[in-house]
């Protein structure tokens, strides 16, 4: 399993995601932004952190980067492509995920371990885990409140494109941050590009609090 | 030529930085105001006379980066 894991000016998640990936068995590496080309890469990694200082708008300015035009066609083959964070944003924002991130309601930046559920476990990503589950990962972020029109929602929900939503420990939704239905992570129509909010390479080992990450990122390697 | 691209969220986008503005602005005594909603303003020089080509270059240039048509609205003005 080779692992890119892209790297912006601004990116801040890239060694803990790299450290994440290498935990499980997979060969990591960086691709600097400014590179334009993608080998044989199984999957690649768009990490969390603040590329080019927000400015404009979270992933705005990332998303016209020399390597992301790579990233889009490699999408657009196939290839897996996963978002964090930052990463979710400028996925968003390259149109290679419906909707856009505004600013959190309460205006605050948000950092904090959160219970998701997973809502559809038919994809890649989240194959390692069933409906129903509960797991607790960190989220830290300030625009993690996700909007989309109603309609491209309802065709989401009939494609099965919405995979997590926040909620309390036992299940019952808890909104953090104001997003729509409470949605903190989706994936495209062909589900191979996927995008959360969530930070599971912060939680792979129970010494920093928890060990969910693992059950979700698992799903790559099966 | 100097335009101003005025970028807003959209009517039924929530802008929680507009409703914080609103809640400061009463507590100081504006009880009249009744809404408020942020946006933001992206002043660009351009090298051209033409008033109209300035104005097209720089709705390119919103449709392209500056705004996100699927939360923000924009508006394209010469001001210089």
């Amino acid at each position: 399993m080779k692992v890119g894991i892209v790297v912006f000016p601004g990116t801040n998640c890239d060694r803990d995601t790299k450290w994440a990936f290498e935990k499980l068995g997979a060969n990591t590496k960086f691709i600097w932004h400014n590179e334009t080309n993608l080998d044989n890469f199984d999957l690649i990694v768009l990490p969390g952190g603040f590329s080019y200082g927000d400015y404009l708008r979270s992933g705005a300015i990332a998303r016209f980067s020399p390597i992301m035009n790579e990233v889009v066609n490699f999408a657009n083959k196939g290839g897996y492509v996963l978002g964090i964070c930052n990463g979710f944003q400028i996925l968003l924002e390259s149109h290679l995920l419906p909707g856009a991130m505004t600013r959190n309601e309460s205006l605050h930046f948000i950092s904090k371990f959160h219970h998701l559920k997973v809502v559809n476990n038919n994809n890649k990503f989240l194959s390692a885990l069933n409906n129903g589950d509960i797991i607790n990962i960190p989220i830290a972020h300030a625009e993690g409140n996700y909007k989309v029109d109603e309609d491209t929602l309802k065709s989401m929900y009939d494609n099965e494109q919405v995979l997590l939503k926040y909620c309390d420990e036992n299940g019952e939704e808890l909104n953090p941050n104001g997003s729509v239905d409470s949605i903190a992570g989706i994936c495209n129509k062909n589900k191979n590009v996927f995008g959360l909010m969530p930070h599971p390479e912060r939680a792979m080992s129970s010494i920093i609090g928890g060990e969910d990450g693992i059950k979700m990122l698992k799903g790559f390697f099966k | 030529m100097k335009v101003a691209v005025n970028v807003h969220l959209k009517k039924g986008v929530l802008d929680p930085q507009g409703k914080a503005v609103l809640h400061a602005l009463n507590t100081l005594g504006f009880n009249e105001v009744e809404d408020v909603r942020v946006g933001k303003q992206i002043i660009i020089e351009i090298n051209t006379d033409n008033k109209e080509e300035a104005i097209k270059k720089a709705e390119e240039m919103a449709d392209k980066l500056l705004a996100n048509p699927v939360i923000e609205n924009y508006d394209v003005e010469v001001i210089e």
